[in-house]
């Protein structure tokens, strides 16, 4: 397999996942509603640009790298987040925006 | 999760950020004080967050793998805890560590080969100084590009294996002495964040580090959803060796689609990997059979100028192809599998890899939910 095969298979790949893209679906929707800000696992699922700012900062910053956990306990919210301003280099402005998001 | 009572501000307040230190004699070194201080600090933390949202936490992730690369065939559980302790609101202690077992079967009769790996991967005490700079200290992931610091975690990264660049300016992953990072812009239009690191010549066995600095600035476009990125690192030892690095990274908003690309530059050799992820979400929701399946490829290749046994790239010129299918199943397990073509000089052949990681998130210290 000589490297420009390789190319053409990366090419169609990201071809394919563009028109998969255009494809309309539920999730896809503009304008669709955050599903509610106590599962960010469900709501980084979502693929519509958020209108809560918890939510946008959620996944402008942890989901750029990790799925949400499905089940985030209460009593470690603020230690999730903590870790998080240090390894993602988050603003105290956008921990706590991010904090409250995750546990209101 | 329960529906907590307090606003952030004032469970604060709540919490008791009030933290006490007995006073040592002065003329103990620092070194007999230091890991008492940290047990210290530790268990009041314990106590002092046990009711509220700062419960010290377990995280991290299990899995058992698979790799055939050109015939041979291992086997690899893995266990990649992490542990964080937060003590006051401007101290953070955390750790990360790792068990993995080799184990490859052997045919005619011999005994299986298994090789033991464990260790630290970092443990740092954090300060948050203000709102734009913390400083860190201990043993610390490098900050150079993306992969180190962020895709390292078995739970997160889509593939088994790291890329081929690794090695280029991680200075063998990890440092031990001090870093300072944060974010120095941040609204909606655009973040910048920067870490900066200085490490020593370290030789205690869990803290080994070359004498090295090293520096990245990203800048993020919230709208776009676009990172960009520079790396530097310059190794203080032997022939005093500099490296660079970029990085690209473009999570449109409303496609589950993930491009990331990094470009890193050494002495001796040069290279990139460019990975590209796609959740089949859109086709019938993320909780579908279909939806949970998320094809991944990354191409990379890496360009030798000149040899070099010791730094970890390929000792020729050399090009791989990840194809790559992973499976989110519920409660927070996944399957990844995967199969590479390399292509070089040395010796052209086939890697497959199959995984299955579950990710697990607990409070510490036992209390009210």
């Amino acid at each position: 397999m000589k490297l420009q095969t390789l190319w053409i298979c990366f090419a169609l790949q990201c071809g394919s996942a563009l028109v998969l893209a255009q494809t309309p679906g539920s999730s896809a929707t503009p304008g669709a509603t955050a599903k509610s800000p106590r599962q960010p696992a469900k709501a980084a699922a979502s693929h519509a640009v958020p209108a809560d700012e918890g939510e946008r900062k959620f996944r402008e910053n942890c989901s750029r790298c990790h799925n949400a956990p499905e089940e985030l306990p209460t009593r470690i919210t603020g230690t999730v987040v903590l870790h998080m301003r240090v390894r993602a280099s988050l603003s105290a402005a956008d921990q706590r925006v991010i904090l409250h998001y995750m546990a209101p | 999760m329960t529906k907590s009572t307090h606003t952030h501000d004032n469970l604060q307040s709540d919490c008791g950020y009030v933290f006490f230190m007995s006073h040592q004699s002065r003329n103990r070194t620092i070194r007999s004080i230091l890991p008492r201080a940290v047990v210290l600090i530790a268990l009041l933390s314990l106590g002092q967050y046990a009711e509220c949202q700062y419960t010290p936490m377990i995280t991290g992730g299990v899995g058992f793998f698979s790799g055939t690369t050109k015939g041979p065939t291992s086997f690899n559980p893995t266990f990649m805890p992490l542990v964080a302790v937060p003590v006051t609101q401007h101290f953070l202690l955390e750790s990360r560590g790792y068990a993995l077992e080799s184990v490859t079967p052997r045919r005619n009769g011999e005994s299986d080969q298994t090789k033991s790996y464990y260790g630290l991967s970092f443990l740092q005490l954090d300060y948050l100084a203000t709102r734009n700079l913390t400083f860190v200290a201990g043993k610390f992931l490098t900050p150079f590009a993306t992969y180190n610091e962020r895709l390292t975690p078995i739970w997160i990264g889509n593939f088994q294996v790291a890329p081929l660049i690794f090695s280029i300016g991680t200075m063998n992953g990890a440092g031990t002495g001090g870093e300072v990072r944060g974010s120095m812009i941040s609204n909606e239009k655009v973040s910048v964040d920067y870490a900066a690191y200085l490490s020593g010549n370290v030789t205690a066995k869990d803290f080994k580090s070359s004498r090295a600095t090293g520096d990245r600035v990203d800048v993020y476009f919230p709208s776009r959803r676009i990172e960009l990125g520079t790396s530097f690192g310059r190794m203080f030892e032997g022939a005093h060796e500099n490296a660079s690095g970029m990085h690209f990274w473009w999570q449109p908003w409303r496609v589950p689609l993930s491009i990331r690309s990094e470009y890193g530059h050494g002495t001796h050799a040069q290279g990139y990997w460019m990975e590209v992820a796609y959740r089949l979400s859109q086709v019938s929701g993320p909780d579908s059979v279909i939806g949970r399946l998320e094809p991944v490829f990354r191409m990379q290749q890496v360009f030798r100028n000149s040899s070099d046994f010791t730094d970890g790239l390929p000792s020729a010129d050399t090009q791989r192809a990840d194809f790559g299918l992973d499976y989110f199943l519920p409660h927070d397990v996944r399957i990844i599998t995967s199969y590479s073509r390399q292509l070089s000089s040395t010796g052209t052949g086939n890697i497959w890899a199959t995984g299955l990681v579950y990710r697990f998130l607990t409070p510490a210290w036992p209390g009210k939910r």
